[in-house]
């Protein structure tokens, strides 16, 4: 049995494309899109929320996709422990959504930046991270709005609850604020809700995930969802 | 332009005609092909359609020179909206370049982001999906506020339209030279991959064919935009603001993938982008190329805005618009899909057989105009111009080299020469630019050339802009050919061969004897590089008129040049990968300085001749890298270019930040060190070599016309140049990833 991911369309999305093909024709499971007009999730095992602009972000990043038809079965699976992982923009409707706490803001440079960062992977045994055999990873990033920002308990709340998966550091795992690319709080890249059934991350896995782009780093992150769901 | 819905039409007379821009010659061959005067909306549209934009008036007869078939070709220079070269696996891909030099210097965000806009819809017209973007800037000095201010929202621009549309930019140029001060260039070069079988034509045929506009409302923005390009900069260009459209990437997005739609479905006899000039153009153009005729409705276009005329709305160059010919009987699937994607879609009108363009608005006939009269290669007029030779050529070539004081302290020139904004990392700007999105980027931007993947096959394809204004300044021909030559050399280099370019003309004022004299020379160099290199144009875009008040900016023909590999293993980067390989020059320097990158920083002075091509020689050198790529036996490839041997060494052992690779090299010297270091002379590459590659690369070398000469190996963390020089990477690299950021204020 292969695990179905739904990778959500919305108007304006354009990281759906890359998030189906690395999940379908690089990783080998299964794969659907699914077009934010409709409700029903098709049976998928993992919801993907991929990068892109809905709605062209003219509001805020992510506050209309929020209020899409298909917006409402998908808080309603995440509610029931249904895996959702929202990339970049998806990151921002999931905020938006309330499916996760905090925040993001505009990057402390103010400029959209894309390049390859570091991951400190912070905890390896997790839905999201099991298959994940390094303890830095490599991922690009792509965004103008990726600052972390929640209130201090609340941040507090994550770290004491295991909440950031990953952070922004160096090549050998150093967190220091020169790793930081947008000026998130504590150098946040990643977090899920408490259930651990919810990813939302800036950095983009389905770009690091083909050997032929010379970066597989990413897949470990598709990898260990299909392998939580298949235990 | 003042607004004219309030008033009553003007009067149609010569006065009004040049108003518009048109000549009195213009004005009175529209009244004999008409066989009257025409009405307010017809001078309009006249007006813009013979505009220098729209018609190549003063271009055409000799773009007509240039090699435009042969080789994979699929469609050729003129044809459509961009040219289509076939890659084989029933693949296409349509590429084209173009300028948005006028409205980026009056409204540098929008003026580039609607730019990218143009050139992408140019694409998708074709059936093609956008997968590469790439931009070629040029810009004054950044010690200047005002150029840091172009600089800066121009790349915003094209970053947050590129962005939000979803195609990765993956490489281009910037350079900066006061020649650029109030007349910034801004091309984008767009790249889109499409079936064979499912492309699109801009043409109307079929009686009775509906005809709809579709995307984005009619407003009165960008109404003349055309006309405007077609004017000098000056101090009046800021009140032309109202002439630069404004850009929704996000808008342009959703009619990407309703207009694939429909196109795929088979819906669609043809279809054009409304860009310059708006519905005239697109229903003159499409029209004329289907020998038909058009009847359309202007109740029936969706508006932004009331009260707008007949002549307001022909001339809106609103964007992310298209002009759509259906097939009869699929209007209703074509609209029920732009509804889909939620856009306004209308049937104007239909295709007629009359030779006839009949533009109707509340019931009168506003505009009857035999479509054929409008268009280039039709009624539009056709000019030669007058030539001289330039003045100050001569002079410039009378430039002593042998004046220029020799450097006391090479170390601390060449750290100059490296710190120019010309030669150091564009990180700064790349950084802004969505490089990645749709994951087929292999090579992204800062090196020789960028590479795609094309997913489904082991292709890739290579993309590179060139042009060295101040080589063509000095020498049109010459740097004409460079360019080419250059463009080429970069895309072989990253393991690709050369299919055919697109090229972005830039140039002053036509009616200026001595610059036509240079446009002239500047076609005939191009046209023979690309005869040689088997390289036809595909299109491209004349931009005249780009002069200030001070003068005209440099002859800048800019060459966006396409190359396929057709197996992943041949990719190929510039930088070393690393220790102990051996360094190669492949190629001989003549210690050629004529407009080099030295002799501006150190010297301040651009003078001299070009450095000279030898079209054979670089041929040859080109054939000789693709073999040595192919053999597998180099590691890397970098081109040598401005700032000479010196900064290509640099280069190649940094340009990877993540691990750099020092070097330990002997640079043969002729004359002076300095002319040996920075000499810019072409046709020259560096590779690398593993030990155990050592032999078959000599035999392969020695077999080939190129000269080739051992620099050194690269080893440990510095660059050591001839025992006395010594680099230390660290400070190279700071150096080359972060003067722009700190020139820009904002320290990384």
């Amino acid at each position: 049995m292969k695990p179905v991911f739904g990778v959500i369309v919305f108007p304006g999305s354009n990281c759906d494309h890359d998030a189906y093909y690395a999940v379908k024709k690089v990783l080998g499971y299964n794969a659907q899109f699914i077009w934010h007009k409709d409700t029903d999730l098709k049976n998928s095992d993992v919801i993907i929320l991929p990068g892109g602009f809905s709605y062209g972000d003219y509001l805020r990043t992510g506050a209309i996709a929020r209020f899409s038809p298909v917006m409402k079965s998908i808080i309603e699976f995440a509610n029931n422990g249904g895996f959702v992982i929202g990339i970049c923009n998806g990151f921002q409707i999931l905020l938006e959504s309330n499916l996760l706490p905090g925040v993001l803001l505009k990057n402390k440079k103010i400029k959209f930046e894309c390049k390859d960062v570091f991951l400190k992977v912070e905890n390896r045994d997790h839905p999201f991270t099991n298959s994940v055999d390094k303890t830095v990873l490599k991922i690009p990033i792509a965004h103008g709005d990726g600052n972390y920002f929640a209130e201090p308990d609340v941040i507090k709340s994550l770290e004491d609850k295991g909440q950031i998966v990953f952070r922004y550091s160096s090549a050998d795992g150093s967190t220091d604020d020169e790793f930081n690319p947008n000026g998130s709080i504590n150098n946040i890249a990643g977090i899920t809700n408490e259930r651990k059934n919810i990813l939302g991350l800036m950095p983009h896995p389905e770009r690091a995930s083909d050997s032929v782009l010379g970066n597989e780093d990413g897949a470990a992150i598709f990898h260990s969802i299909a392998n939580h769901i298949l235990k | 332009m003042a607004s004219y819905s309030m008033l009553k039409e003007p009067e149609v007379n010569l006065e009004l005609a040049l108003q518009h821009g048109l000549t009195e010659e213009e004005y009175d061959l529209i009244i004999k092909k008409l066989g009257r005067k025409p009405n307010f909306t017809e001078l309009g549209i006249f007006s813009v359609m013979w505009s220098e934009h729209c018609s190549y008036k003063n271009s055409i007869a000799l773009l007509k020179t240039l090699p435009r078939e042969g080789g994979r070709l699929l469609v050729g220079a003129g044809e459509e909206n961009a040219g289509l070269v076939d890659i084989g696996d029933g693949l296409a891909i349509a590429f084209k370049i173009e300028s948005h030099n006028h409205p980026s210097a009056v409204e540098p965000y929008q003026g580039a982001a609607t730019g990218v806009g143009g050139i992408l819809r140019d694409i998708f017209t074709m059936g093609a999906r956008p997968i590469a973007s790439l931009n070629s800037l040029r810009f004054g000095s950044l010690d200047s506020a005002r150029t840091r201010f172009l600089f800066e929202h121009v790349v915003q621009g094209i970053g947050d339209y590129g962005n939000c549309f979803g195609v990765p930019t993956v490489g281009g140029e910037v350079y900066f030279d006061e020649s650029y001060k109030d007349n910034p260039l801004v091309n984008a070069m767009a790249i889109g991959l499409v079936n064979v079988n499912q492309t699109a034509s801009a043409v109307a045929e079929g009686k009775g064919n509906p005809v709809l506009i579709v995307g984005s409302s009619t407003g009165r923005d960008g109404i003349h935009g055309a006309t405007f390009a077609s004017e000098e900069i000056s101090e009046k260009s800021e009140s032309k603001r109202p002439s630069v459209q404004v850009g929704d990437p996000f808008t342009e997005k959703l009619l990407l993938e309703a207009t694939l739609e429909i196109i795929k479905n088979g819906w669609v006899v043809g279809i054009q982008d409304m860009g310059a000039a708006g519905i005239s153009c697109s229903t003159s153009e499409m029209s004329a190329k289907g020998k038909s005729g058009m009847k359309i409705d202007l109740d029936k276009v969706p508006l932004r805005e009331e009260g707008m005329t007949a002549y307001e709305i022909m001339l809106s160059e609103s964007q992310e618009r298209m002009l759509v010919v259906a097939r009869k009987g699929y209007e209703d699937k074509i609209i029920e899909t732009f509804q889909k994607w939620d856009l306004n879609s209308a049937i104007i009108g239909e295709v007629t057989d009359e030779n006839t363009l009949s533009i109707n608005y509340n019931g009168e006939l506003k505009a009857d105009i035999p479509p054929f009269e409008l268009v280039l290669g039709g009624g539009a007029p056709v000019y030669i111009r007058e030539t001289t030779e330039p003045e100050y050529l001569k002079q410039m070539r009378s430039f002593n080299f042998g004046k220029i004081p020799e450097p006391d302290d090479i170390c601390d020139t060449f750290l100059r020469v490296f710190s120019s904004p010309n030669i150091v990392s564009k990180r700064w700007v790349y950084q802004q630019y969505d490089s990645m999105v749709r994951t087929n980027t292999i090579t992204g931007p800062g090196c020789d050339a960028a590479v795609i993947y094309i997913k489904g096959t082991n292709k890739a394809i290579s993309a590179s802009t060139d042009c060295n204004g101040r080589y063509v300044f000095l020498n049109p021909k010459e740097g004409a050919k460079i360019a080419v030559a250059e463009s080429a050399r970069n895309v072989v280099c990253s393991g690709a061969v050369p299919l055919a370019i697109t090229n972005c003309l830039n140039f002053g004022n036509p009616y200026k004897p001595e610059m036509y004299w240079t446009f002239k020379k500047v076609i005939e160099g191009l046209g023979e590089a690309c005869r040689y290199f088997h390289t036809p144009v595909t299109g491209g875009n004349v931009s005249f008129y780009n002069e200030s008040p001070d003068a005209a900016v440099y002859p800048t023909p800019v060459i966006g040049m396409l190359g396929l590999i057709e197996d992943l293993d041949h990719i190929t980067t510039s930088y070393f990968k690393n220790e102990n390989e051996l360094i190669y020059l492949l190629g001989v320097d003549n210690e050629e300085l004529g407009g080099s990158e030295y002799l501006k920083v150190i010297h301040k002075v651009v003078a001299g001749d070009s450095p000279s091509l030898d079209l054979q020689a670089e041929k040859d050198l080109q054939k000789l890298v693709h073999d040595l790529i192919r053999n597998g036996v180099i590691n890397s490839a970098h081109d040598i270019s401005e700032g000479g041997i010196i900064t290509a060494l640099a280069e190649c052992c940094i340009m990877n930040m993540e691990k750099p690779v020092g070097a330990e090299v002997h640079i043969p010297i002729r004359a002076r060190t300095d002319f040996a270091f920075f000499s810019e002379s072409q046709s020259r590459v560096i590779v690398t070599v593993s030990e155990e590659n050592e032999d078959s690369f000599e035999k392969i070398a020695s077999e080939s016309f190129t000269p080739f000469i051992l620099l050194g190996r690269t080893s440990g963390s510095s660059l050591k140049i001839n025992d006395q020089f010594d680099f230390n990477l660290n400070h190279l690299k700071d150096i080359y990833f972060n003067t722009i950021s700190k020139l820009m204020n904002e320290a990384d």
